[in-house]
């Protein structure tokens, strides 16, 4: 049997809007990178338009690309094209 | 304070006073407001969202680059949450150091990075409607 993690993944403004919830967790193989992550989250969010143009990733509040290996219990935030100031 | 995230009105004062000293010789302000108008239609208001604690550890990187690439600059930011109406400011940024050359140059810097790379997002209001900026929809 393969062994799973669980991660918490964030979404904001539109993206949070799109998805209808503000957080949510997911459930990976154990050797799941941000990039399977993404993956499982447009399945189950085909108008999300993740993975898309100007979305970001962060991991523990950093910003991550695709490639970086998760950990259970990390947390994975959708960052939008931001616009403060 | 001198990094901090508030859904009330930003005080100048306390902004500046938190990077200003007798070592000092210049604090530059970067003040941005809520402009009435984009792209031809009326904004009344901007409505404010931020993944806070990324965004607190962020501000911290950006003080620290200017700090390293302008030693002895110090500085702060302020920026608003929630509804914010037109004309009102929404982040204000001091840098203070011992020459202006080097306040002007950490204060832009850390203005530029905030708007490339913090994660707050705002939502334009118009009478008609409203959109999140940047983000097509």
């Amino acid at each position: 049997m393969v062994r799973g993690m669980r991660i918490r993944v964030l979404f904001f403004a539109a993206l949070r809007e799109r998805a209808g919830v503000s957080d949510l967790e997911l459930e990976l193989s154990e050797d799941a990178t941000v990039g399977d992550a993404l993956a499982a989250l447009s399945r189950r969010f085909p108008d999300l338009g993740v993975p898309g143009p100007g979305v970001r990733c962060a991991v523990e509040r950093e910003f991550s690309d695709a490639s970086r290996p998760l950990v259970e219990g990390q947390e994975l935030a959708l960052i939008p094209p931001v616009s403060g100031g | 304070m001198r990094l901090r995230l508030t859904d009330q009105p930003l005080d100048l004062q306390a902004v500046v006073a938190s990077v200003a000293g007798p070592d000092a010789g210049a604090v530059d302000v970067f003040i941005g407001t809520v402009r009435n108008h984009a792209k031809g239609r009326r904004v009344l208001r901007l409505e404010y969202e931020a993944y806070e604690a990324m965004v607190l550890e962020q501000f911290g990187l950006f003080a620290e680059e200017a700090q390293r690439r302008w030693p002895g600059a110090r500085v702060a930011v302020h920026h608003r949450l929630g509804a914010c109406q037109a004309g009102e400011p929404t982040v204000i940024v001091a840098a203070c150091h011992a020459h202006r050359a080097e306040a002007f140059d950490a204060c832009r810097l850390v203005v530029e990075r905030l708007k490339a790379d913090a994660p707050i997002w705002k939502r334009e209001v118009y009478e008609d409607g409203s959109v999140w900026v940047g983000q097509g929809s």
